[in-house]
């Protein structure tokens, strides 16, 4: 589903570009094609351009340069109301002057629906999200989580082929936000509809999408599924932005079969795989993810190369061990252990030895 | 959910009634809020509630004619006003007395101008009989006069009113004398006198010492003159004649003046009896009229509809409630104008105030910013100043007749009548009461947020939908909220319909202030600010009914 031949895309921007003052580029040369059906993260932080990115394609901006295409057809110039796309607010936007059935019969009404129909079709949207009972309530007589699947039911009951969602459980407490991303994507793969949901939340990014695009400074970093993403950062920005990562500077000293050599600042030296440096002699940044280090450096072949450690903090967390450790000169290495039986328990002053595979280290640009 | 058996008041951890222990531990507080609002809560009773009573009070408070005729009024009673015939000789006999004692403290002229309200020509007629009220008994007094000096000689009268040294004093006669100057003047009598009547002499000439007894409070306290010196009215000589007259029996006297008394009682025998009724014929001829006398009657109570009457332009009489002749009537008329126009300035400040606001809530700060102050720039003008402008824009030869016969538009001699009309006023007052508008709509679009329309659109609405189904139900609190400030100014308007109205431009506050400053009729001034104040409140009233006063919002 990752690779998408351009044919049959059904949401593509080629070549945009979005400027509000003439001189600052938001976004700078964004490409980007998904199928139909897809579940597409657009992540990053405040400020990447992700939201006028999703603005662009829901017609509240217009895009500087570029096309944005909906099922083939370039929409660049359709006001929002005719592209028939479905939208969830941050905020949720539910019209607090009207029921929650008039709410969902909204859309339909504009669409000229008839009554009975209207009807039926908010019923139905009602019960999909479990709010069946809630058509008379107003707004602001529902909890978050209720206004959310309201927000939801309403994009929704139009029966729209693409929904847009504006980071939309920001307002929710920590434990209905990962109910309501279950929801969300359930009924995302039921309903067979595309979605482009933007986040700044990576978990969230990582758990319900088909494949997340990483934004950073106007321009997509990665797009890839979030395993890949997790695993395998194209670059620093994305290894720092996805989950934990450590990360050690240093210069490649070799380069052959995929594997590189990387002499750390003080001088020690360890296995990393290349991922965009080309050259011996370049500066790097290497990433590692704080659950791939292995203390047990007997686990790892011969020729592997370690790094002297010293155990500065030892923090119990129950599933995991967290130890924060000092490497090459720097105090914030993390490394996570899980709590087997055999595990061993750190403590703070011990000297020990640290490595890990080759293909578990990437060494990225520098920062 | 959870049902509970225990009906019984939940109590607190003492055993005391929750509620009550609760309302203790609030107390100290409540307290404290009402020390922190006190100051405002005394100006606001003091000038505002205040004012407010006393107006409503003022609209219905007619004592004036009971205060100065108490004797006169209260004779009427008796007399039936349907009936043909004038008021019979005590009333007539009662009312010589009243008069004279308010033509001393120039108090007829006032209860005239107040009959004057409901029958005119009653003013005049109580300013002649001020004048000629000394000369009704004339040739009695003078022949009283005749046969003894000493009727005109002010020591020997207070001599015999006084009595003897030590003989037993009628307090209560001067404590009532004083009590009804008072209300007469509406000022206190209190103070001392040098005078109280012997109860001797009042027992036997209740009058005369009725009388003398108010000439010597009126002298004493409002002349600051001693009573002894000066010479009692020519009411207190009648109030002899008539007591001497009522065939008294002097045998038993022996107090001062004994010997005058009965030489003045014999001597008077074979004169004519005082004609009060011929006498004040005599003055005018108004007191022949019977419509003076009814309206006397009708406004004796100590309270009146007769102002509320007036202001909606009806007229008590004797047949009952009835409206005033056509020619006459013209607050229903003003009202109903107020209303109108204070309407269609609340409707063209929203449709002005609207967009204004709109673009103010919705622009870039920068650009808002220049807008807010060309909306507040008039604030800062001297209302009497916008005003005047108007003047010289609107008028025949302004500057927007000029222009319009200058473009050709208009022809010179068909310049439009732009002021002094119902025209003038709206404009004028729509332009000064568009900040009260825009701002209380303003404060409500800014809170309205821009993801709402945006919301419509993504779901398919047009801009217009989105507009009138989303935006303008969420923006109705403002314009309810401006509406009814609108309103409620320009309802109570004076200064502008004074200034551009003309005849046909005016409100009703403009009658009102006549009636506060120039015809001084503060009664129906009040009446009139009361059914306004009671107008504005019923709308008030509506409006919460109709809108719900929740939905206002000011900020």
């Amino acid at each position: 589903m990752a690779d998408t031949a351009n044919s049959d895309a059904f949401v593509e921007f080629e070549r945009v570009q979005k400027s509000y003052d003439g001189e600052n580029l938001v976004v700078k040369d964004l490409n980007l094609s998904m199928p139909k059906g897809e579940f597409l993260t657009m992540l990053g932080p405040s400020g990447s351009g992700k939201t006028t990115c999703l603005m662009m394609l829901a017609g509240f901006e217009t895009a500087t340069h570029g096309e944005i295409k909906l099922d083939g057809r370039p929409i660049n110039n359709i006001p929002p109301h005719k592209r028939g796309i479905g939208m969830v607010f941050q905020n949720y936007a539910l019209f607090p002057h009207m029921t929650v059935a008039e709410n969902l019969s909204f859309p339909l009404e504009v669409r000229k629906i008839g009554k009975s129909d209207r009807e039926g079709k908010v019923k139905r949207a009602l019960d999909m999200v479990q709010m069946g009972d809630f058509g008379g309530r107003r707004p602001a007589q529902l909890s978050g989580g209720q206004q959310q699947r309201i927000a939801l039911a309403r994009a929704l009951v139009f029966e729209p082929e693409l929904v847009l969602m504006d980071e939309p459980l920001g307002a929710l407490d920590k434990q209905l936000r990962e109910h309501m991303q279950f929801e969300i994507t359930n009924l995302a793969h039921e309903l067979g509809i595309t979605v482009v949901y933007v986040t700044h939340d990576q978990t969230e990014a990582l758990t319900m999408s088909d494949r997340v695009a990483v934004f950073d400074d106007g321009r997509i970093q990665q797009l890839a599924p979030p395993d890949q993403l997790y695993e395998s950062p194209d670059n620093s920005f994305v290894a720092q932005f996805i989950g934990e990562n450590n990360t050690l500077e240093g210069t490649i000293k070799e380069i052959n079969d995929g594997i590189c050599l990387v002499e750390l600042d003080d001088g020690e030296l360890i296995d990393a795989m290349p991922v965009n440096v080309s050259n011996v002699g370049d500066r790097t940044t290497i990433s590692i993810r704080p659950e791939r280090v292995e203390v047990d450096t007997a686990k790892l072949g011969d020729s592997a190369h370690t790094l002297k450690a010293e155990v500065k903090e030892f923090i119990y967390m129950g599933d995991v061990f967290r130890t924060r450790l000092s490497v090459a000169g720097k105090d914030d290495f993390i490394i996570k252990t899980r709590n087997s039986a055999d595990q061993r328990r750190l403590k703070p002053g011990e000297q020990i030895k640290i490595g890990w595979l080759p293909r578990d280290c990437r060494a990225l640009d520098t920062v | 959910m959870s049902d509970t058996t225990d009906t019984g008041p939940v109590l607190a951890a003492d055993g005391t009634p929750l509620k009550r222990s609760l309302r203790r531990a609030l107390r100290a507080q409540k307290l404290r809020a009402l020390a922190l609002i006190a100051p405002l809560l005394i100006f606001v009773l003091v000038t505002f509630i205040a004012p407010i009573a006393d107006m409503l009070f003022r609209s219905v408070e007619n004592q004036i004619v009971s205060n100065t005729l108490p004797n006169a009024v209260a004779t009427l009673n008796d007399w039936d006003g349907t009936s043909d015939g004038l008021p019979g000789e005590d009333t007539f006999e009662a009312l010589y007395y009243d008069m004279f004692l308010a033509a001393e403290a120039k108090r007829h002229t006032r209860v005239g101008s107040r009959l004057n309200y409901e029958e005119s020509g009653i003013s005049s007629m109580f300013r002649k009989s001020g004048r000629g009220v000394d000369d009704i008994g004339e040739d009695q007094i003078d022949a009283l006069e005749d046969i003894n000096d000493v009727w005109g000689d002010e020591t020997f009268w207070f001599t015999m009113m006084s009595g003897p040294d030590g003989v037993a004093k009628a307090n209560g006669i001067l404590s009532a004398q004083r009590e009804r100057l008072a209300n007469l003047d509406q000022s206190s009598f209190a103070g001392e006198i040098g005078f109280a009547p012997s109860q001797q002499i009042a027992d036997l000439l209740p009058r005369t010492v009725r009388a003398y007894t108010a000439f010597a409070v009126f002298t004493a306290i409002e002349d600051e003159d001693i009573v002894a010196e000066e010479e009692p009215w020519e009411a207190v000589k009648v109030a002899l004649i008539e007591d001497l007259r009522s065939g008294i029996d002097l045998s038993g006297y022996d107090g001062p003046g004994a010997q005058e008394l009965r030489e003045a009682q014999q001597g008077l025998a074979n004169q004519p009896a005082i004609d009060y009724k011929q006498g004040f014929i005599d003055i005018t001829e108004d007191w022949a009229n019977l419509d003076n006398w009814k309206t006397i009657k009708m406004y004796a109570p100590p309270f009146t509809t007769g102002y509320f009457l007036n202001a909606v332009d009806m007229q008590k009489t004797p047949e009952g409630f009835q409206p005033r002749p056509e020619n006459e009537q013209i607050y229903g008329i003003l009202f109903k104008r107020t209303l109108f126009m204070s309407l269609m300035i609340t409707g063209s400040c929203i449709l002005l105030a609207y967009p204004v606001a709109y673009l103010l809530a919705n622009l870039p700060m920068r650009t808002s910013s220049l807008l807010m102050i060309l909306v507040l720039l008039p604030f800062w003008t001297s209302l009497l100043v916008r005003t005047s402008a108007w003047k010289v824009m609107l008028q025949q030869q302004g500057v927007i007749n000029d222009t319009l016969v200058w473009l050709g538009l208009v022809a010179d001699e068909g310049r439009l009548v732009m002021i002094n009309n119902q025209f003038g006023t709206i404009v004028a007052m729509t332009h000064i009461l568009l900040p009260f508008m825009i701002l209380p709509m303003y404060s409500v679009m800014s809170t309205i947020p821009p993801y709402y329309v945006r919301a419509a659109r993504s779901l398919g609405a047009t801009n217009w939908t989105s507009f009138w189904r989303v935006y303008f139900p969420q923006s109705v609190p403002g314009i309810g909220a401006g509406s009814i400030l609108v309103f409620i100014l320009a309802i109570g308007y004076y200064i502008t319909p004074e200034i551009v109205g003309g005849t046909s431009g005016t409100f009703i506050s403009n009658r009102i202030a006549y009636h506060i400053s120039t015809s001084l009729n503060w009664g129906l001034a009040a009446a009139l600010g009361s059914i306004l104040l009671a107008a504005v409140l019923i709308l008030y009233w509506a409006y919460d009914k109709i809108v719900g006063i929740d939905n206002v919002k000011l900020g």
